[in-house]
C-alpha cells in the first residue's frame, strides 16, 4: 500500500521554459525503500526535493499533477501540491523529513541537534525531549557513540557520525517518510555500509525515498527502484526485475554502464 | 634582461612592504615616546578641568556603546534581510547603498546630524553625537553580517527547513549561530572603529571640561578634546594632547586586536 | 511572529535608504539659503567671508574689511570695545551697505589637489605592498604584515594628525622648504592614511586570480614580475582600479588628519608647499561660529563634498567593484 502516489507530476523551475520532470506517475510503497537512480540531470533529486516542497524555499516554481500523501490518522489522501499556508508546509516537512548529501549538523550540542525538531514542534518536558533524542540516537545507530558527550559540539563528530546524527534528528520526530538525497556519496566505505544498514532497519517504521547515482547500492538495500532518464520515468518495478529483466532498453542501458 | 628587471621589481616591492611597516612602527613608537612622556596614573583619575583625561575616556566610550546599542541590532537586522529575505533588485540596492554609505564622508554625517538634532533640540548633546556614531557604524554592521552569512552553505538552511522549522527560526537558531565567530570580529572591528572618530563628534556632542553622564548636554569626548587640546597654544596642553592620544590608539588597537583573535583559526 | 521578524528586518534595511536621502536632502535644505545667493558662482570665487559693498551711492566696489584675518590687541578689554566702536563708526559713516559673500573655490580646490597628491603618493607603495603580500611573501609573513598593514588602516585619523603635524610635517618642510603645513604635507599624510586600503583590495583582487592560470605561465618559463605584470593585474585589473577609486573617494572627505596640517586659510595655493584649506577642514573649523548665511555656505560645501564622494564610489562600485552574489 503506498503511503504517497505522485500522479502525472511536472514540474518547472522558476525562470525556465522547459520542465525538469514531465508527467511523473510513481508510488512510494509503506515501510519499504524505494530507489530513483539515472544520469546525471536526469531530474531524480528534483523529484525527491517536490515530496517535501523544499523547492518553496526558493520561489518562482511551476507544479502541474499531484503527490498525494496518505494522512496516517484521518487515512485520507492529500495533496501535498494543494498546501499554500505556512504553518501546513511546516507540518508537512514534520511528516516528511530529508537527508542531504553533505552532512548539514547544527552548530549546536548533538543533544540540541537531535532535539531541535522537537522543540520547534513545541516539546518542551524535559524527560520526553530526553528519552525521545536517547532513542532517536538508537534508532540511528549513533547513541553507543555519543551518549557519553551529549552537550558537545556536534561539529566535533567524523563525517559518518554527523550523517547518522542528521539521520538521528530527523527520525526523532516520528516521520512517516524519509528522503534521501545521494547520503553517502560524501562518506568513505565504511560509513556508507553502516548507514545502508541502517536504512535498512529504518524502513520497519519509515517509509524511504532513496536518490543514489551508485547502482550497486540501489541493488542492495532498495524495495523498489524506478529509473529517470532527461526529466521522465522510464521504468520503475521491482528492484530485483530492474536489475535483472529491466523491460526497457535504456533501463538495460544504464544497468550495464552503456552510459551514464 | 628579464632576471634584471624582475631582481628589480621584487625589491620595490620588498621595499614599499618596508615602507608601510615603518610608516606604522614610526606612529606607534611616536606614540609611544611621546604618550608614555606625559603619562601618569593621576590621567585616570582626573577630569579634563583638572588635568586628567577620565571624563574624556569614559565619555568616549558611553558615546560609541550607546552607538553600538543602537546601530548593531539595525545593521544586523538590515544584514539579514539583505541576506536571508531580500529578493531581487531591492535588496541589492540597499546593499550597494550601504557600502557607498560605508565610505562617507564623515563630517558630512555629522552636519546631517547637526541639522535634524542639534539644531531643532537647541543645542549639542551626547544623544546627537551617539546617533553620529550610529549612522557611521550601521553600515559597516551591515556588510559584516551580509559578508558573513552568505558564507554559511545552503544545505545548513535547507535542513533546518527540512526539519519543519520556520524561516526565523532557521535565521536566529542555525544560520546566525554558524556565522557567530565571523559577525562578532566584524562587529569589534566596527567598534573599533567609530571609537576613534572625531569629525561626526566635533558640532554634534563637542566635548565638555567636565564628568557628565548627561547626554541631553554636551559630552566628554576624548578625540574632540585630542584635537582642541592641539590647538591650544600652552605646552602642558600638547602633552596631554600627546598622552591621550597614547591611550586612544592603544585602546583602538587592543579592541581591533581582540576581534582578531577570534578569527584566528579561520585560514 | 515570522511576519514580524520579516518586517522589522525590512525596516531596518531601509533605514539604510532613508538616511541615505534624508542627508542629501537634509544639505540641500540647508544650503538652500547659500545656494540662492550665490548660485554656481559659489564654485569659482575664491573669497571666503569677505564683505564686499553693495552698490548704492559708491561707484564701485571695495573690500571694506576681511573679517576672517582681524587681529585684535588683547590687552585691554576697553581696547577691544572701543576699536569695535570704531569699525561701527566707520561703516556708519561711509553710509554703504555691505554684505558678506562665500565662494568656496579654495577648499573645493584643497580637497582636489590633496586628494591627488596623496593618490599619486600612495598608489606605487601600495601595489607593492599588494604584490608582497600576494605573491612574494610565504604564507606566514604574508599574514602577519598583512595584520600589521590592517593595523595601520585602524590608527584614527587624528592621531595621524598629531603625528603628521609635529614629526613628518618638519620632514616635509626640510626636504622641500616652505611651511611646514601645507598641500603637500597634507596631502602626503592621507597617501599614508588610504595606503592600507588600497594595499588589502588591490592584495585581494590579486589573490582571486586562478592558480592554474598562473601556474601555466610558470610552466613556461615566466619570471615572478612577468606573471604579476601579464597574467595577475590583467586579470585582477577592474578590483584594482576599483580600489584606487574607492581609496580616492574616502580621502576626499577624510578631516582630522588634514585640519592639522594643511594650513586651514582661505588662500589658494601658489605651490604645492603652500597652506591653503579643504571643505572637511572648512567645515570643521567654522561650523561652531557660524550662523546664517555662513552656515549655509558650509552646508553648501558639504552637500558639494557628499555629492563628489558619492559619484566617486559610485562609480568605482558599479564599474569596477561588481561582487558575485
Amino acid at each position: 500500500m503506498p503511503v504517497m502516489k505522485i500522479k502525472k507530476f511536472s514540474f518547472t523551475y522558476p525562470g525556465v521554459d522547459h520542465p525538469s520532470l514531465r508527467n511523473i506517475t510513481l508510488p512510494i510503497e509503506k515501510n519499504k525503500i524505494t530507489a530513483l537512480i539515472g544520469p546525471s540531470g536526469c531530474g531524480k533529486s528534483t523529484l525527491l526535493r517536490s515530496m517535501n516542497r523544499i523547492h518553496d524555499v526558493y520561489s518562482g516554481n511551476k507544479y502541474e499533477g499531484k503527490i498525494e500523501l496518505l494522512d496516517f490518522e484521518t487515512n485520507q489522501r492529500n495533496n501535498i501540491l494543494d498546501i499554500k499556508k505556512e504553518n501546513e508546509l511546516i507540518k508537512l516537512r514534520q511528516q516528511v523529513g530529508m537527508i542531504f548529501q553533505k552532512p548539514t549538523p547544527f552548530p549546536m550540542s548533538i543533544f540540541d541537534n537531535v532535539a531541535y525538531g522537537l522543540r520547534i514542534a513545541g516539546l518542551k518536558n524535559k524527560t520526553e525531549l530526553s528519552d525521545r533524542v536517547e532513542q532517536a540516537l538508537k534508532d540511528g545507530a549513533l547513541w553507543k557513540e555519543v551518549h557519553d558527550r551529549l552537550g558537545k559540539s556536534a561539529m566535533g563528530l567524523s563525517g559518518g557520525q554527523q550523517q547518522r546524527l542528521c539521520i538521528a534528528r530527523a527520525v526523532a520526530v516520528k516521520p512517516e517518510v524519509l528522503l534521501f538525497d545521494e547520503p553517502t556519496s560524501a562518506l568513505d566505505p565504511i560509513s556508507t555500509g553502516a548507514i545502508e544498514e541502517l536504512l535498512v532497519e529504518l524502513k520497519k517504521d519509515v517509509s524511504i525515498a532513496i536518490v543514489t547515482h551508485n547502482m550497486q547500492q540501489a541493488s542492495r538495500i532498495s524495495d523498489y527502484t524506478a529509473f529517470m532518464y532527461l526529466g521522465d520515468l522510464i521504468e520503475y518495478d521491482k528492484t530485483e526485475n530492474i536489475f535483472l529483466n529491466p523491460k526497457e532498453k535504456r533501463t538495460e542501458d544504464y544497468i550495464t554502464g552503456r552510459f551514464g | 634582461m628579464r632576471l634584471i628587471a624582475n631582481k628589480i621589481f621584487l625589491v620595490f616591492s620588498v621595499l614599499s612592504a618596508v615602507i608601510g611597516l615603518s610608516f606604522l612602527a614610526w606612529i606607534l613608537i611616536t606614540l609611544f615616546i611621546k604618550g608614555l612622556g606625559s603619562f601618569h596614573f593621576s590621567l585616570f583619575l582626573n577630569d579634563l578641568i583638572d588635568g586628567g583625561l577620565r571624563n574624556l575616556i569614559i565619555g568616549q566610550f558611553i558615546l560609541a556603546g550607546l552607538a553600538a546599542a543602537i546601530g548593531i541590532p539595525l545593521g544586523m537586522a538590515a544584514g539579514i534581510y539583505i541576506q536571508e529575505y531580500g529578493r531581487g533588485r531591492y535588496a541589492s540596492v540597499i546593499r550597494d547603498l550601504s557600502d557607498i554609505m560605508m565610505s562617507a564622508p564623515s563630517i558630512v554625517i555629522g552636519a546631517f546630524v547637526y541639522a535634524v538634532i542639534v539644531v531643532p533640540t537647541g543645542g549639542t548633546s551626547g544623544f546627537a553625537g551617539a546617533i553620529a556614531l550610529a549612522i557611521m557604524m550601521i553600515p559597516v554592521v551591515i556588510n559584516t553580517t551580509d559578508n558573513m552569512l552568505s558564507l554559511v552553505p545552503r544545505e545548513l538552511r535547507e535542513a533546518g527547513i527540512a526539519l519543519g522549522a520556520s524561516k526565523y527560526r532557521v535565521i536566529l537558531d542555525i544560520v546566525i549561530k554558524a556565522a557567530k565567530v565571523g559577525i562578532m570580529t566584524g562587529i569589534l572591528l566596527a567598534f573599533a572603529r567609530i571609537i576613534g572618530e572625531t569629525a561626526p563628534l566635533l558640532f554634534t556632542s563637542e566635548t565638555s571640561n567636565y564628568f557628565s553622564l548627561d547626554l541631553t548636554e554636551s559630552f566628554p569626548s576624548l578625540t574632540v578634546s585630542i584635537y582642541d587640546l592641539a590647538n591650544e597654544p600652552e605646552e602642558s596642553s600638547r602633552d596631554l594632547a600627546w598622552a591621550a592620544s597614547f591611550i586612544l590608539t592603544v585602546l583602538v588597537l587592543i579592541i581591533n586586536l581582540t576581534g582578531r583573535f577570534f578569527t584566528r583559526n579561520k585560514d | 511572529m515570522e511576519k514580524i521578524f520579516q518586517k522589522l528586518a525590512l525596516s531596518s534595511a531601509s533605514l539604510v535608504f532613508i538616511i541615505l536621502v534624508g542627508i542629501f536632502l537634509t544639505l540641500l535644505s540647508s544650503s538652500k539659503l547659500a545656494i540662492d545667493e550665490f548660485g554656481f558662482d559659489f564654485l569659482t570665487n575664491p573669497d571666503w567671508n569677505k564683505e564686499v559693498v553693495i552698490e548704492s551711492d559708491v561707484s564701485n566696489t571695495s573690500i571694506v574689511s576681511d573679517v576672517e584675518s582681524d587681529e585684535i590687541i588683547d590687552e585691554n578689554d576697553e581696547m577691544i570695545e572701543d576699536e569695535d566702536e570704531m569699525l561701527f563708526d566707520e561703516d556708519d559713516e561711509d553710509g554703504a551697505e555691505t554684505k558678506t559673500i562665500y565662494g568656496g573655490l579654495v577648499p573645493i580646490v584643497g580637497t582636489v589637489l590633496t586628494t591627488i597628491i596623496a593618490l599619486v603618493f600612495a598608489l606605487p607603495i601600495a601595489m607593492g605592498i599588494a604584490v608582497f603580500l600576494a605573491e612574494i611573501a610565504p604564507k606566514n609573513i604574508s599574514h602577519v604584515v598583512g595584520i600589521a598593514i590592517e593595523l595601520l588602516a585602524a590608527i584614527p585619523s587624528i592621531i595621524f594628525g598629531m603625528w603628521g603635524l609635529y614629526y613628518f610635517a618638519p620632514i616635509v618642510s626640510d626636504l622641500v622648504g616652505g611651511y611646514q603645513v601645507s598641500l603637500l604635507t597634507a596631502g602626503l599624510v592621507l597617501g599614508v592614511m588610504i595606503l592600507p586600503f588600497m594595499a588589502a583590495i588591490t592584495r585581494d583582487s590579486m589573490n582571486t586570480t586562478p592558480g592554474v592560470l598562473k601556474e601555466s605561465a610558470y610552466a613556461l618559463g615566466a619570471t615572478k614580475f612577468e606573471v604579476i605584470k601579464d597574467i595577475i593585474f590583467p586579470y585582477s585589473k577592474t578590483g584594482i582600479i576599483g580600489s584606487i577609486i574607492l581609496a580616492l573617494g574616502r580621502a576626499l572627505g577624510e578631516t582630522m588628519a588634514v585640519a592639522f596640517l594643511i594650513g586651514s586659510i582661505f588662500v589658494l595655493p601658489t605651490a604645492i608647499n603652500s597652506p591653503t584649506i579643504s571643505i572637511p577642514v572648512a567645515m570643521a573649523n567654522n561650523f561652531g561660529e557660524a550662523s546664517g548665511l555662513g552656515e549655509s555656505a558650509l552646508f553648501y560645501l558639504a552637500l558639494i563634498l557628499f555629492v563628489i564622494s558619492f559619484g566617486v564610489i559610485s562609480f568605482a562600485k558599479m564599474y569596477f567593484l561588481k561582487k558575485a552574489n
